[in-house]
């Protein structure tokens, strides 16, 4: 009824080409920014402004997000890990290469964040956010180097290798922690323009900032010559390139994005949330972590990649807030903590049997079901 | 049509009803409680060791709200919060939990390194006392840089001096160090290197030589570095493992037929977790520890009568009392009550802010009459915090396993702090530097 396209005529190639070329799409993808860049940090700030009952809605708001824990511990991990889910996606889901090291360019972007600011006097904190994603994106290409020659399941494992041999090379060589004792390292003040990003209200700002900017371009490479270039790839290779597209091109430029990615996303990681970063933090098993969100999201989705983060940072936390509360004293806390893994697990297998395109194909099947509603035939 | 709406109606009430029960616990602490978060781990890999260490401080704390009605008449309340040993969901717990309780959360211990590096800075600007007993960050025992971190007992350095000072007595005097040989097994991660640049100092002073093996994480094969001990031929074995490391190492020692009494292994590699699963190839085996196994102590004892026959122990396997983990546990629980107690004297007895607690753990003077009088003389070392000192002792001891359990060979020795202090000042000295922090003046401490 209220979704519905009929009378929305595209009269030029600008329109045919929009990302959300549905009006409703667009206003509601308006009002998820509004939410999330006024609403979320501001709400309190606007509800004190407004008299009684016009601020009424936003003081309710700004009280959920008035506090450190939902402004910062919630929703900043969730981003950080969209944009790495969008960094897998881009070599997994597009350009068809299958990846376990996300989380090894997460730590090569934010050990090399950590020393481009220390190394290099008056670096720009967005600059060496940059800079990161540039040297996770060249390690990212020797790495892909053997794409060139395997495929499939022995890719994997040669990315397995870079994996291991990232975490193993930061803990080894004193260099990169600047000498710490423990190969751990400690995140710099992000100030950027003269203001210190210390609050979560300006931590989570410039988090979202940065994650909106990067999934608009994911989001318009992947409508592009080069996205097309790699969904060509990843169908067929041999067809690809009897097509002309370059192979060693397409997959390395796919290689090197996807770390871009992960890279910043991982100095993200460690300066807007952490603080305090130590590579064996990203170890294998956060790899497979982003792998999850990806395929439980939606392989070859910028929307599942986002939905994918969210299932699987904020179930686990929702099952730690709720199980105990709901058991009580009743079971010990050992089980409790063994059930949520537990329910957690089965909620996967259940999202993968009733929907094995993951939660964006939902999405979309719930998107066309509304388009009929209430009328379905 | 109706199918739909009735679906999506069934799922709101239920996502309501889970709502309505995440945003109610929160009202259920008492005013006159003080509120300590617990950031445990009971699931993964290192579940061993969190269900043992947060199982011993849960039911220590309910011994005092049990026996003594709280401390001082304030009730002691927790909350459990699950990190999966996840430095990630740790930060997620920490900020779940700094503001619960009347006063907030007035402690914090999350007994992972990773966790406690993370939270580090942000303990400072919320004012709550981060305590790390026998691990974390070895140059936060400078409380002029570090005033809100308290690596409490032993931190990594001055253990390893004990060891080393335990070896020289075998030897018969830390002359006789010089010449020998000792290996250091360690496990290749931050936590493994930390003992590293102590370990070249003391063989420098000393004059003994020593060689670093790597053993790659999760150390479950080590033919090759154990040939490699073998051919170094050393008179001793420093072993800094990890998890499955410890029992790996000991079996591929008792194969390359390294006498297991020439191995001295961290507090992380003394466990009955860490020698039960080598079976026979354990004995004789020798690992440093700040609180000796055994329900043969009075505070364990106080603990089995009051709480655990009572059935309100938290341990799911009751035969894990008194095992290293546990009575580990124990220590966190008594150090804990302690420095509240300490807190009160000058604040008053009331729930305090992690503020007033802070004062607590640096004032906080545990003699060995004090110690007698909890019930914990010889469970614990005695332990003087004081602004400059964030680590109050330094002491620790040995005990060997025979096979079935673990037997004290030594008494309480001292690290050698005239060599680790420095090292801990230059440290934390580049620590502050690097975070602009001006060091506290503590001849202005009250």
């Amino acid at each position: 009824m209220i979704y519905r396209e009929a009378g929305q005529f595209k009269t030029s190639y600008a329109e045919d080409q929009r990302i959300f070329p549905i009006r409703q799409d667009r206003i509601g993808m308006a009002l998820l920014l509004f939410f999330a860049f006024v609403l979320v940090p501001f709400s309190a700030d606007i509800g004190a402004l407004l008299p009684g009952a016009l601020g009424a809605p936003f003081n309710a708001i700004g009280a959920v997000f008035s506090s450190q824990y939902t402004l910062q511990a919630i929703p900043i991990p969730t981003l950080i890990f969209s944009l790495a889910a969008i960094g897998l996606n881009i070599l997994t889901g597009y350009a068809g290469q299958l990846s376990l090291g996300s989380a090894a360019f997460m730590a090569v972007g934010a050990f090399a964040a950590y020393n481009f600011m220390l190394r290099v006097p008056g670096m720009p904190i967005l600059a060496a956010f940059v800079l990161a994603g540039l040297t996770a994106a060249a390690v990212g290409i020797i790495f892909g180097l053997p794409s060139l020659r395997i495929k499939g399941f022995y890719l994997t494992v040669a990315t397995l290798a870079a994996q291991f041999f990232i975490v193993w090379a930061l803990t080894k060589f004193d260099w990169f922690s600047n000498y710490s004792s423990s190969g751990v390292i400690s995140a710099q003040k992000v100030v950027i323009l003269g203001y210190v990003f210390d609050s979560p209200a300006a931590n989570y700002l410039l988090t979202l900032a940065v994650v909106c900017v990067l999934a608009l371009a994911a989001k318009n490479m992947v409508r592009s010559s080069i996205g097309r270039s790699w969904m060509a790839v990843r169908d067929m290779d041999v067809a690809a390139e009897v097509i002309g597209i370059r192979l060693m091109h397409t997959k390395l430029l796919a290689f090197a994005v996807s770390s871009f990615y992960c890279g910043v996303a991982g100095a993200l990681y460690a300066y807007t949330y952490l603080g305090t970063v130590e590579p064996e933090g990203f170890s294998l098993d956060l790899s497979f972590r982003i792998l999850f969100m990806i395929i439980i999201g939606g392989v070859g989705s910028i929307l599942g990649s986002f939905l994918g983060a969210a299932f699987i940072v904020l179930l686990p936390i929702f099952l730690d807030n709720t199980l105990p509360a709901l058991f009580g004293d009743s079971i010990s806390a050992t089980w409790t903590s063994n059930l949520q893994l537990i329910v957690f697990g089965g909620l996967i297998i259940f999202f993968l049997i009733v929907e094995p395109h993951g939660l964006a194909r939902l999405w979309q099947i719930l998107k066309e079901k509304l388009r009929l509603w209430p009328f379905p035939h | 049509m109706n199918r739909f709406t009735l679906k999506s109606g069934k799922a709101g009430l239920l996502g309501a009803a889970l709502a309505s029960v995440l945003f109610t616990t929160g009202a259920l602490a008492q005013a006159n409680e003080q509120f300590i978060p617990l950031l445990s781990f009971r699931v993964g890999p290192y579940a061993a060791g969190g269900t043992g260490v947060f199982g011993g401080m849960i039911d220590y704390m309910n011994l005092i709200n049990a026996r003594d009605g709280g401390v001082n008449g304030v009730k002691l309340a927790w909350e459990e919060c699950e990190t999966e040993y996840n430095n990630a969901r740790g930060v997620e717990c920490y900020e779940r939990l700094k503001k619960k309780g009347a006063t907030g959360g007035t402690v914090i211990q999350p007994l992972s390194t990773g966790i406690t590096y993370s939270l580090i800075d942000k303990v400072a600007a919320d004012k709550i006392p981060l305590v790390t007993i026998g691990y974390g960050r070895a140059d936060a025992s400078d409380g002029r840089v570090f005033p809100y971190v308290f690596p409490l007992i032993t931190n990594y350095w001055s253990q390893n001096t004990v060891k080393i000072k335990f070896i020289g007595q075998k030897e018969g005097g830390m002359d006789k160090l010089k010449g020998k040989k000792i290996v250091n097994v360690y496990h290749d991660s931050a936590y493994g290197k930390e003992t590293i640049p102590v370990l070249d100092a003391q063989a420098k002073q000393y004059g003994f030589t020593v060689t670093h093996i790597p053993v790659a994480h999760p150390g479950n094969e080590q033919q090759s570095q154990w040939l490699q001990v073998r051919q170094a031929q050393p008179d001793w074995v420093i072993l800094r493992g990890w998890g499955v490391m410890n029992p790996t190492a000991l079996k591929a020692a008792a194969k390359v037929g390294f006498p297991r009494e020439k191995i001295i292994g961290v507090w992380w590699s003394g466990s009955e977790e860490d020698v039960i699963p080598a079976g026979a190839a354990a004995k004789g085996y020798t690992a440093a520890t700040f609180v000796p196994s055994g329900t043969n102590f009075k505070v364990i004892q106080e603990v089995q009568k009051h709480v655990i026959a009572k059935g309100k122990g938290n341990m799911e396997d009751k035969s894990r009392i008194g095992s290293s983990y546990y009575n580990r546990g124990i220590v966190h629980g008594i150090i804990t009550v302690e420095a509240i107690r300490k807190a009160q004297e000058k604040y008053g007895k009331k729930p305090l802010t992690g503020e007033q607690v802070r004062w607590g753990f640096e004032n906080l003077d545990l003699d060995d009459k004090k110690l007698a009088a909890l019930g914990a003389a010889e469970f614990m070392p005695s332990m003087k915090v004081s602004c400059n000192d964030h680590e109050g002792s330094g002491k620790a001891r040995f005990q060997q396993w025979d096979g079935k359990e673990w037997k004290s060979v030594s008494g309480w020795i001292d690290a050698d702090r005239a060599l680790v202090r420095p090292m801990i000042e230059e440290s934390a000295a580049k620590y502050a530097k690097e975070k602009n922090i001006t060091p506290r003046d503590c001849a202005k401490e009250g």
